[in-house]
């Protein structure tokens, strides 16, 4: 086996979840599967517990074109769209020197973008999303 | 998170596999090689992503079986650096917290890199945060098994587990033989704002 390139694309949440969804319900019959069974089981578990699992693509791409004038690296919008940030102090982890990078009102504008795009966020800590919005 | 690693292979599909077709055995025989296993400097394989090319396959004197060179693309786990990771706390030793993913186990946060000051509780076996109030008091945040915490990613360790060099082994045997080592370690921290349990954060 030889490895031709160690990291040729980075995949988001959605993306593998939603493989690994189709690969488990396309191959139910094959006895064959060894490990793969386990590892698809224990990811799906993981993955269906994070917010991808409510993510469209429809909404994915809109949430990034809406990120766009912040100037953010693709690993930070990767991470975005991830685990949505809820509030400004987990931006502040995300992005990296966020405070010479972004305003205040820019954080906050990332913030109504997340909600917007992914409203099942919200749920978690509904209180502090209310206020945000008002 | 996850990424997609390209990689190249010859398969071997035994004759009793003829009935299906090629690229079905092909894809269950990479799965059943890779899936769940970590390749020395790439990560831990998940599942086929995909086959990009099939070239001509060779049958060998003496073996029935026939050898396909196949490139195929796989997903693979295998944080980048400084990513921010959701996790539950598997168990916490006086080396650190270690947590778990669900489907990956070796994380270790060790002491240095908890929030400042903490200290192991001998008796609760977990790792307390002691947290300053601001008034000259102190307040313990526990960190039990089984909550869920928020990590950055800062180091990760490959390990050769078996001797021959990065091939994975999948004989059964071979598996037990190299589970005392671990393959792939990710090193975690949570000494920033915002890191830690979840529930520390909350409000």
């Amino acid at each position: 086996m030889e490895v031709i390139n160690s990291n040729s694309a980075q995949l988001s949440n959605y993306e593998v979840l939603k493989h690994l969804q189709q690969l488990k319900d396309g191959r139910k019959k094959d006895k064959r599967q060894g490990q793969l069974a386990t590892i698809t089981y224990e990811t799906l578990r993981y993955l269906e517990n994070t917010p991808c699992n409510q993510q469209t693509p429809e909404t994915i791409t809109a949430c990034l074109k809406a990120l766009e004038p912040f100037n953010l690296s693709k690993n930070e919008k990767l991470m975005i769209i991830n685990s949505p940030p809820t509030t400004a102090l987990e931006i502040q982890l995300m992005i990296e020197e966020s405070e010479e990078r972004l305003t205040e009102e820019q954080v906050n504008e990332i913030l109504k973008i997340v909600v917007l795009h992914f409203p099942h966020v919200q749920k978690v800590e509904e209180n502090e999303d209310e206020t945000e919005e008002a | 998170m996850f990424i997609l690693v390209e990689m190249k292979n010859v398969t071997r599909i035994t004759p009793d596999l003829f009935n299906i077709k090629l690229n079905d055995a092909i894809a269950s025989e990479l799965n059943k090689k890779l899936a769940n296993k970590v390749v020395l400097n790439v990560g831990l394989c998940i599942a086929l992503y995909d086959i990009t090319s099939l070239q001509e396959s060779f049958i060998f004197p003496g073996d029935g079986s026939s050898h396909t060179r196949v490139s195929f693309r796989y997903i693979v786990f295998r944080p980048f650096a400084e990513e921010i990771l959701l996790g539950k706390i598997r168990s916490s030793s006086a080396e650190g917290v270690h947590v778990s993913l669900g489907f990956f186990d070796d994380i270790i946060i060790p002491p240095t890199y908890l929030q400042h000051p903490s200290r192991f509780d001998e008796t609760e076996q977990a790792w307390v945060w002691e947290y300053d109030t601001g008034d000259g008091s102190k307040h313990d945040l526990f960190m039990d098994t089984g909550e869920p915490i928020r990590f950055k990613v800062t180091a990760e360790a490959f390990q050769e587990t078996c001797p021959s060099t990065t091939f994975v082994p999948t004989a059964p045997d071979a598996i037990e033989k190299s589970e005392n080592k671990t393959p792939y370690i990710i090193t975690g921290s949570i000494n920033e704002p915002g890191l830690g349990l979840l529930t520390w954060w909350d409000n």
